[in-house]
């Protein structure tokens, strides 16, 4: 079980989901998946792609527009 | 797993974008993706051929596309050849229309074959088209 990091910081759209992708593809079951980011729309649709990828969120933390999506990848 | 299939028909820069954003954001989203290149949208698969697209609106004769692109490199969009590179690492399929290829004298190796995974006609599309929850037509 390891930590991915993905940088998305000064990204737009399509980067950080696109990114946010490819990282879950190459993690392994239990690997946690950590983006970071500033792109406001993002924020909302990568929760989105972990449920529709049927992945757990295990939280959002927000501070000075800069946000942190962890990821837990099955 | 659901599925979206994309016709290119354009070859307009922007009009490339927004394909190839949407096939991106589909694949994020786990779904499966095909785009289908045909008439113009084929010729931007040639050789050095995919920037070479014009705004589909503005373009005044490439003044227009120039400052959507400097406004674009300071929003940091990534390029056609990168979100490319991306649909395909994220397992997107890229079916060329061999009839296009046909008409317009193109050959196989006039074009990107790194780029494209299968070569196809519409009845390859329409089988796709009916299993899939998104169609669209650029």
């Amino acid at each position: 079980m390891s930590t991915i990091e993905v940088d998305c910081v000064g990204e737009t759209c399509p980067v950080p989901l696109v990114e946010t992708r490819k990282a879950i593809r190459k993690a392994s079951p239990g690997d946690i998946v950590e983006v970071t980011g500033t792109h406001p729309a993002s924020k909302q649709e990568i929760p989105m792609a972990v449920k529709e990828l049927g992945l757990e969120l295990v939280g959002i933390e927000e501070e000075d527009n800069l946000w942190k999506i962890k990821i837990k990848v099955r | 797993m659901s599925k979206a299939t994309i016709i290119v028909h354009s070859g307009d820069m922007d009009k490339l974008y927004s394909a190839l954003i949407i096939g991106n954001g589909a694949l994020a989203m786990g779904m499966d993706v095909s785009l289908y290149f045909t008439f113009w949208g084929l010729m931007r698969l040639k050789k050095g051929g995919l920037e070479k697209g014009a705004l589909s609106r503005m373009n005044f004769l490439g003044l227009g596309k120039w400052m959507i692109k400097k406004q674009m490199k300071k929003a940091n969009v990534r390029s056609l050849e990168g979100l490319f590179r991306d649909f395909r690492e994220l397992g997107g399929k890229v079916i060329a229309c061999d009839m296009t290829m046909e008409i317009m004298g193109i050959k196989k190796e006039d074009l990107q074959e790194d780029l494209i995974t299968d070569y196809g006609a519409v009845g390859t599309y329409i089988k796709e088209a009916k299993e899939s929850d998104i169609t669209l037509f650029i």
